[in-house]
């Protein structure tokens, strides 16, 4: 046995991946217990609180950041599948608890363990995925939040450079906005169409099989659109495809 | 200002449609954000430069009362003479009364934004003063009867094309040919007998140097050297942010400007205005008036958005905006358009007319990364989106929307019985992997399809299998 005692992970299942897509949750759990970790799920976690944070509705973001880091607080790490929860429990926590001094020490030490998993399976367990075979070519999208606020990048293309076959093409405006954000794509739903067009046609231009990214918000945006549009292109998040799991559907696919 | 008629919805709606609109913002901002990219991998210490200009203008906004006094003072002695403006309706009047004081009946303008901010081409027009615009983009929107669109590339939203059929309809004698060469010589043609015969010259500043009470305006054009030199009268409309400590300074930012702005290493003029003629001075206007303009900013010193006071108008922001790029600067309704213009445009018009430029952000980012002063610029949109929801500006929809959501969130018994019913209702809407119809988020189906649920939520499935698991031991 291993003298390192494997550290205790609490996976954040994300509000769209619960309803939506709730294979990344399995394949989040596969890829923390190949990495060597013990993984729990708390029952007192629902949604990060970005839908309230971003509409101005603090009171309510301030009570989720409460029950989200007292659900987590048994666990040495936070992590999830997602760049943008990660990135709003990292940065946007500590700032909305930092007048509460019952919380605000609390927050702070949430956020130093919270981690979005690409980041964590690399920069924090040093794992790369083993014996995984994909034969297809893929592009990958940068999701702005965890790209930016996270400075999440070299991470999930270190782990795909890992799978045997995987052959990567480079995406036009790879860093650029696919036009979801969040709410912004009902509010505003005319902009964001034509934002996500032009992704679409990125996506479609580099003649990748499969397109990629590390948040569901954006993959169901680009999905939604290229299928839409009669595009041929598979989406996948990117560790779906690093557990193996691109042999079943995709999104928006039934087996 | 002159209100817009309709809201920032339609205005949004009335760009996408226009294909010729798409055109020039791609050629501009894709040309600009490729300049800039060029200019900074040329640049290893841009990091470095950054930091010191924010240092700066931190500096600055922090001893904002010191080096007014100071610049005040060094003006005064160079012979300018200072005056002070609360608000842009007072602005417009000092410099409205400088022009009828002294009897002028043709102004000169060199590209201002803050002169756009105070609306000081209507004052003028009301005055019956003529005003001709100089800068080649100016005197473009001017002849359409236009207002800036871009605070760099104010005619940015026009094709040549369309440029070439508003000179050959406003210029006399029309340009013989429509090369960008062959109009430039006819709108200098046109300019060159404006510059000489006007009474006024009216220019904005970039930077007002405290030590020695200069002002500095840079341009590729040298229009506002032509605009602030033959006149007999030159006026500076500055807002009091423009301060900065010393020439040295002046120089620190002027590096990041021009390379965020053009990706150019340093513009083409970059010109100190140090009070009027002198005796023995060959050229340059017997009187100097600088008019100092507040408007807001003072306010914006002690509350959230006081960083937005670094900003040194170099446009980067919108050049690399998603949501500009798709509809250009006009939709945004203000002054200043993009993502700095949806923080200030609150600020000098108010909340309740401008709540939706706030919201009209997919908050990723790319703007702050971009600023060469590191403004926080989503952070601060947000706060306006905190500040709307606590003076209840927000719609009630969307208010009742987030209060349910919201209230489901804290209980999570309740919410997960809620996502099973939610997950099952929605499989319902679908066929075959996609929903091409939701009736509460039309705005998402009517130009995209939602993947459709699985029949289970995964903490359903997660705690089937535990249970499972737990059985089996």
């Amino acid at each position: 046995m291993s003298a390192k005692p494997s550290p205790r992970v609490g996976l954040f299942v994300t509000c769209l991946v619960d309803a939506i897509r709730p294979g990344i949750g399995f394949a989040a759990i596969q890829l923390l217990e190949e990495a060597g970790c013990r993984v729990e799920v708390p029952q007192g976690q629902t949604c990060c609180g970005q839908p309230a944070l971003n509409s101005g509705d603090e009171t309510d973001a301030a009570h989720l950041a409460r029950q989200t880091i007292a659900a987590f607080e048994g666990c040495d790490h936070v992590v999830l599948p997602s760049g943008s929860c990660a990135g709003t429990m990292v940065h946007a926590y500590p700032e909305l608890l930092a007048g509460d001094p019952q919380w605000a020490a609390r927050a702070r030490a949430f956020a130093a363990k919270t981690h979005e998993i690409t980041s964590f399976l690399v920069d924090v367990m040093g794992y790369r995925p083993q014996g995984r075979r994909l034969d297809a070519s893929a592009t990958y999208h940068d999701s702005c939040a965890g790209l930016r606020e996270l400075g999440i990048a070299a991470q999930p293309r270190a782990l795909l450079a890992q799978v045997e076959g995987l052959r990567m093409r480079p995406l036009e405006g790879n860093d650029v906005c696919c036009g979801f954000g969040g709410t912004f794509c009902v509010k505003y739903p005319q902009i964001s169409d034509a934002i996500t067009t032009e992704k679409a046609e990125a996506v479609e231009r580099s003649g990748a099989d499969i397109l990629l990214a590390g948040d569901l918000g954006c993959l169901m945006n680009m999905a939604g659109k290229l299928h839409r549009r009669g595009a041929r292109t598979r989406c996948f998040h990117t560790i779906e495809v690093l557990a193996g799991h691109a042999d079943g559907p995709g999104i928006g696919e039934e087996g | 200002m002159t209100a817009p008629q309709t809201g920032f919805k339609e205005r949004a709606a009335a760009a996408l449609s226009d294909g010729a609109l798409k055109i020039a913002i791609d050629r501009t901002t894709g040309t600009a954000e490729r300049k800039r990219a060029t200019a900074l991998a040329a640049f290893p210490e841009f990091d470095a430069a950054r930091e010191r200009g924010k240092a700066i203008k931190d500096h600055v906004i922090a001893h904002l009362d010191h080096y007014l006094e100071m610049f005040e003072r060094n003006a005064t002695a160079a012979g300018a003479q200072v005056h002070w403006a609360t608000d842009d309706a007072e602005a417009r009047a000092i410099v409205t009364r400088i022009c009828l004081d002294a009897d002028a009946k043709l102004v000169t303008r060199s590209k201002s934004m803050l002169g756009e901010e105070i609306g000081l081409p209507h004052a003028l027009a009301d005055a019956g003063i003529e005003r001709v615009e100089t800068d080649l983009a100016e005197h473009i929107i001017q002849l359409a009867g236009e207002r800036p669109s871009h605070i760099v590339w104010p005619a940015m939203h026009r094709t040549r094309e369309q440029v070439a059929d508003l000179f050959r309809t406003g210029h006399n004698p029309p340009p013989a040919a429509e090369d960008p060469g062959t109009m430039v010589q006819s709108a200098r043609r046109e300019l060159r007998a404006k510059f000489l015969a006007a009474d006024i010259g009216i220019s904005g500043a970039n930077f007002l140097v405290a030590d020695t009470g200069a002002t500095c305006t840079v341009t590729n054009e040298g229009n506002a050297e032509l605009t602030t030199t033959p006149p007999r009268i030159h006026i500076v409309t500055a807002g009091i942010e423009k301060l900065v400590p010393s020439t040295a300074h002046a120089f620190a930012l002027l590096r990041l400007l021009v390379r965020s702005a053009t990706g150019g290493e340093m513009t083409q003029y970059t010109t100190f205005h140090h009070g009027p003629k002198r005796a023995g001075d060959a050229d340059g206007p017997e009187e100097m008036h600088i008019v100092l303009v507040d408007n807001g900013r003072s306010r914006m010193l002690g509350d959230e958005f006081r960083e937005m006071l670094r900003c040194i108008r170099c446009g980067a922001c919108m050049n690399h905006c998603v949501v500009y790029r798709q509809i250009g600067g006009h939709a945004y309704g203000g002054t200043y358009p993009g993502p700095m213009g949806a923080v200030l445009t609150p600020v000098l018009d108010g909340l309740a007319q401008s709540r939706d430029l706030a919201h009209a952000c997919t908050m990723n980012g790319r703007c702050a990364e971009v600023c060469p002063v590191g403004i926080p610029l989503p952070t601060l949109l947000r706060a306006w989106r905190r500040r709307s929801w606590r003076e209840r500006l927000e719609p009630g929809s969307v208010r009742a929307g987030i209060g349910l959501w919201a209230m489901l969130a804290r209980r999570p018994a309740l919410y997960r019985m809620a996502s099973r019913i939610g997950v099952r209702a929605l499989r319902l809407l679908g066929r075959r992997g996609w929903i091409s119809t939701l009736p509460l988020a039309r705005g998402w189906t009517a130009y995209r399809d939602m993947p459709r649920p699985p029949g289970r939520t995964f903490m359903e499935q997660y705690r089937a299998d535990q249970a499972r698991r737990g059985g089996g031991k």
